[in-house]
């Protein structure tokens, strides 16, 4: 069991009181009918599965029950950030591997990055 | 004001009311009691939805209660309780016959700004825990923390209790209050008392308040 920051709750709360809902971010196209067969393909089924830094769906379903985003390494499934909807990860995979090379840089040890609230 | 239509849900005095507990009857234990649960049924329930600056000043002026815009704060006021819920969601508890009343005085003081309110009082009934080791009842059923440190009096949340969900609120020193739902009020009372046994609980069906205009369908026998 572990904790996860509920940008709306504004505290941290048990794990069993999320769900997750795939990849966050999903643009629909602006214009359906104009859009082409692929571009509605890649919209509806295709996902990325990025092996490191990830942006998800979550909602916290017993709780507040609002939609809100998750930042989370899938290699270590740490939570980096949790931020509202509408909201810019403030980590990304760019950012996320430079502060990593920098951690391994200062330490020896196996780091974990630790979830900050935003 | 905003073409809604509008419904009392009790327009006839005395009618028939039954509580989703009805079914289940006082059990006292034979030693020392230092839990107690009772069923604050026929309370009516609104939620309150909208943008939290659209309501806050008409809540206050029908109500008398301040809108929480804290998260997990309750008001507790003469009038009844609200709680925050969500940022755009408040659960109002208020005395039984009430809510249609004051639903429609906060309507017309809401007039056309965006807002929803709905009557959920068939939906959900509220338990009241009690005594000394109510806080232990508590840490066997629910993942939230009910630390006096970190649940003071005057907090309320929406979380796991058993395998079902439940709003947990602190009223008082050693006294709390669940919100359940209606299909699931007769499992969480059946885990209150299995969960309250080793400490003594003391369960009183539905306490039918003095005010209320409707009467309860007396029809309580024991199911063991
Ligand atoms: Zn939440």
């Amino acid at each position: 069991m572990f904790h996860i920051y509920c940008p709306y709750c504004a505290e941290y709360r048990e794990e069993e009181e999320f769900h997750p809902k795939g990849q966050a971010h999903i643009a629909r196209p602006a214009d359906p009918t104009a859009s082409s067969d692929d571009a509605w393909g890649d919209y509806l089924f295709f996902r990325d599965n990025p092996r490191g830094v990830h942006h998800e769906l979550w909602v916290h379903a017993v709780g507040c029950r609002k939609f809100f985003n998750i930042t989370r390494d899938t290699r270590s499934y740490a939570i980096l950030e949790t931020y509202r909807m509408g909201e810019q990860p403030g980590v990304t995979a760019e950012t996320a591997t430079l502060a990593e090379r920098d951690i391994e840089r200062r330490t020896s040890d196996t780091a974990t990055i630790q979830g900050v609230p935003s | 004001m905003a073409r809604v239509a509008q419904f009392d849900p009790h327009p006839v005095q005395g009618a028939a009311t039954q509580s989703p507990l009805h079914h289940r009857a006082a059990s006292k234990p034979s030693g020392d009691s230092r839990v107690t649960l009772v069923e604050l049924a026929f309370l009516d329930h609104l939620v309150l939805r909208g943008e939290p600056q659209g309501l806050a000043a008409s809540v206050q002026a029908v109500l008398g209660l301040e809108l929480p815009v804290e998260p997990q704060r309750l008001v507790i006021g003469e009038t009844g309780s609200l709680q925050w819920l969500s940022p755009d969601e408040w659960l109002l508890i208020v005395a039984a016959g009430e809510g249609f009343r004051l639903q429609r005085e906060l309507r017309e003081a809401l007039g056309d700004s965006h807002f929803s309110i709905v009557d959920v009082s068939g939906g959900q009934t509220l338990l009241e825990l009690g005594g000394e080791r109510a806080i232990d009842v508590l840490m066997k059923s629910t993942v939230y923390d009910v630390d006096p440190r970190a649940f003071p009096i005057g907090k309320g949340v929406t979380s796991v209790f058993a395998k079902a969900t439940a709003v947990i609120r602190r009223v008082g020193e050693e006294r709390w209050e669940l919100v359940v739902r209606r299909s699931f009020a007769d499992y969480c009372l059946r885990w209150l008392l299995d969960a309250g046994e080793e400490y003594g609980i003391d369960y009183r069906p539905a306490k039918v308040a003095a005010t209320t205009p409707r009467a309860a369908v007396a029809d309580t026998e024991t199911v063991s």
